[in-house]
């Protein structure tokens, strides 16, 4: 997994609540069976003219000139809400956003973000608005700059506090794999699962008496 | 002083199924918890184990691993592999390619058992009280009303449950939802839990397990308390759950994979110990008094902006936050409705009855109950898709299909459908369609189409009068012109 260190970019406002994750990557634009390919997909449905279209929609924030190349997005509450897609995840890294600040996430979105390397910094709704408003003024030079060694946003001459989960926030930083992580503790699991199939043989049975593979 | 959930003391339901699942506790403040249950489907379980099996780890233990046909697939009768989406067949065919070589069982395109996900888990005694499951899919908190631990995640998580048999899970705090007295005739558990979403927020339950309780809950049969559960991620919770009872018990005895002789009395004891201690201390309650709730129906964009019936449609003046306001002005051009009409005089294109939250036998039942010996009004649509085979099968044999088709339904095969739009069908755009599923989001039935949530007598009796009406006031109605 890809880690997250320090990361400074262009910030892009889309400060709306509730924005879910049908609206980052419409179902439509899932295509393939693939994690690849769902970037030109990503916020389809306010990006383009026309539903399945490319043509862009010159109001819509990520294609206005002075966003160009943003890596991280100021957004409201509930961020991610809605549908377990992980693609809106994938569509995010894939158009290159490093950074989503808002005020909320939706909790899967949120373990999605970390599993993916993308940072997923939660701050109250006027801090962020204020934010937003600096990088306004000229979003191609006022910066936004993430450091997670230090939980610190910097704009300017604004520095930031956030916190993040120590769990989340070392595996962002070290880019960990979390199933070969979780592999180290194998043996624990069998133990449990061993305790638990004494305990609980009535959870295990109609599995664990039929033919491997073969279900009754 | 006992800390919520802590096992000493009095403990919630919650706390319990955790407790009772935990490997060990991470030293980063996160849980090691244990699996029981492991489900897929076709749109994301095909990524899921193809990237599995690209990073080099194998399924832990395949036989507690499910697999279904439900978002993708047609639902048109007679259907194959062939899918509105132009794609949609590569999903299924590299599922069923995923799943055969991981040794997966896999509810395929004709299985008679085949169905959405939410609905068969439970239905064939896949998910029990007391146990965890987990499923790329935001909906799977459907299965806290038996008293399961279930939570939707996404393919990583997904990857990582097959792989170790456990997730790494931050621990959400304790909410109780109590909701007592009786609900007026008509109104069901989808319009409790709409009108719970409406009370508290969209994001009302986030950071929090719910466990729903009260006489109104108690009272609610098996396949309500999904519809309850089901949408409690629509209230941005962790999940739900609910304590199982006997009307629980009854639900599963002699399912297909329900424990039987010794081992289903040993369940049965251990499920009457999942309810919260009298002293559990929950982190925040709500109360809900049912008795005033009036049939509900979304007219926005988001499951929290919902009026009763019979109400206006609100002029967003009125909300108080800055925030709420900016959101009903965009939903009303979205939804092309004008504030202060009410939704009765408004109406609707297409009727569309089916999806995890109310597409079982019950649900159906209702609907039918209302469409019996009724026309659907000249130009809506009407669609009513099963929520598995089996809830077809039983319909067709108390001849509910019948009812629907002489009504003018559309009479479907088992899955996801037009709850959304991964199958590539919809009614199309500008089109106003009452719907029994959960989400109103821009775009969710397809592009630019106008969602409305409601129950499935709301949305049966809507299709019939050919605006939006519950079913009381239908009868009412057509009572005063005879």
């Amino acid at each position: 997994m890809k880690a997250f260190t320090v990361h400074a970019g262009v910030a892009a406002p889309l400060l709306r609540r509730n924005i879910d994750t049908d609206a980052i990557i419409p179902s439509r634009e899932m295509k393939r069976v693939s994690k690849q390919g769902l970037g030109e997909g990503l916020f389809a449905g306010w990006r383009y003219t026309l539903p399945g279209g490319r043509e862009q929609n010159p109001s819509f924030v990520l294609n206005r000139p002075e966003y160009r190349n943003t890596s991280i997005l100021l957004s409201g509450d509930n961020f991610g809400c809605g549908s377990s897609r992980e693609h809106a995840v994938w569509a995010l890294a894939e158009y290159g956003i490093r950074a989503v600040i808002a005020s909320g996430f939706g909790a899967i979105f949120h373990t999605n973000c970390i599993r993916n390397g993308i940072l997923p910094v939660c701050h109250d709704e006027q801090v962020i608005s204020d934010l937003a408003e600096r990088v306004q003024e000229d979003p191609q030079n006022n910066l936004v700059e993430i450091d997670l060694n230090r939980c610190r946003i910097v704009c300017g001459d604004r520095e930031l506090e956030f916190a993040l989960e120590e769990g989340a926030r070392h595996m962002l930083l070290n880019g960990l794999d979390p199933i070969a992580l979780t592999l180290q503790q194998q043996k624990l699991i069998d133990q449990f699962e061993n305790t638990r199939r004494k305990k609980h043989a009535w959870a295990f049975a109609p599995f664990e008496d039929c033919v491997e593979g073969v279900l009754p | 002083m006992t800390t919520p959930g802590a096992i000493s003391g009095a403990t919630t339901l919650f706390d319990k199924l955790w407790s009772e699942h935990a490997v060990c506790e991470l030293d980063n403040g996160e849980t090691l918890l244990y699996l029981d249950r492991v489900f897929l489907h076709e749109r994301t379980g095909s990524i899921a184990l193809q990237s599995l099996h690209a990073a080099g780890y194998g399924v832990r233990d395949a036989r507690k691993v499910f697999c279904t046909m439900d978002h993708i697939v047609d639902t048109f009768p007679g259907r194959g592999d062939a899918t509105l989406m132009p794609s949609g067949t590569d999903f299924i065919t590299a599922t069923r390619n995923e799943t055969r070589a991981a040794n997966i069982r896999l509810f395929d395109v004709d299985d008679p058992n085949q169905g959405i996900v939410h609905v068969i888990s439970p239905e064939q005694g896949l998910v029990l009280p007391g146990l965890t499951l987990v499923c790329p899919d935001s909906h799977t908190c459907t299965q806290g009303a038996i008293g399961a631990l279930a939570w939707g995640i996404g393919s990583s998580e997904a990857e990582h449950a097959m792989a170790t048999g456990t997730l790494r899970v931050r621990k959400p705090k304790n909410m109780r939802v109590v909701i007592d007295g009786a609900l007026q005739p008509g109104v069901t558990a989808k319009d409790l839990v709409l009108n719970l979403i409406a009370r508290f927020g969209a994001n009302g339950g986030a950071g929090y397990a719910v466990e729903f309780a009260g006489s109104t809950v108690r009272d609610l049969e098996v396949e309500a308390r999904f519809t309850l559960c089901n949408m409690a991620v629509e209230f941005s919770a962790f999940t739900a759950v609910i304590a199982p009872d006997e009307k629980v018990e009854a639900y599963f005895h002699g399912r297909d994979f329900a424990p039987k002789g010794e081992h289903w009395r040993d369940a049965v004891e251990h499920w009457r110990s999942l309810r919260s201690d009298e002293a559990a201390r929950f982190d925040r309650e709500l109360h809900v008094d049912a008795s005033t709730i009036q049939p509900a129906v979304t007219w926005g964009t988001s499951p929290e902006q919902v009026v009763s019936i019979s109400e206006p449609i609100p002029y967003p003046d009125t909300f108080a936050e800055d925030h709420r306001r900016e959101s009903a002005v965009r939903a009303l051009a979205y939804q092309n409705l004008a504030p202060g009409n009410h939704l009765v005089d408004i109406s609707i294109d297409a009727a569309f009855i089916g999806s995890c939250t109310n597409s079982r036998l019950s649900d159906l039942q209702a609907a039918a109950a209302v469409v019996k010996g009724r026309r659907i009004a000249p130009g809506v649509r009407g669609v009513v898709v099963p929520g598995s085979r089996r809830v077809k099968k039983a319909a067709e044999q108390e001849g509910l299909d019948q009812i629907f088709i002489d009504a003018g339904f559309e009479w479907r095969d088992s899955g996801c459908s037009m709850c959304f739009y991964a199958g590539g069908e919809t009614f199309g755009a500008h089109q106003r369609v009452i719907s029994t599923t959960n989400r109103n989001f821009e775009g969710r039935q397809g592009p630019n189409t106008r969602t409305h949530l409601a129950s499935p007598a709301t949305v049966a009796a809507s299709a019939i009068a050919g605006s939006f009406i519950s079913a009381e006031m239908l009868a009412e109605s057509e009572s005063l012109a005879s």
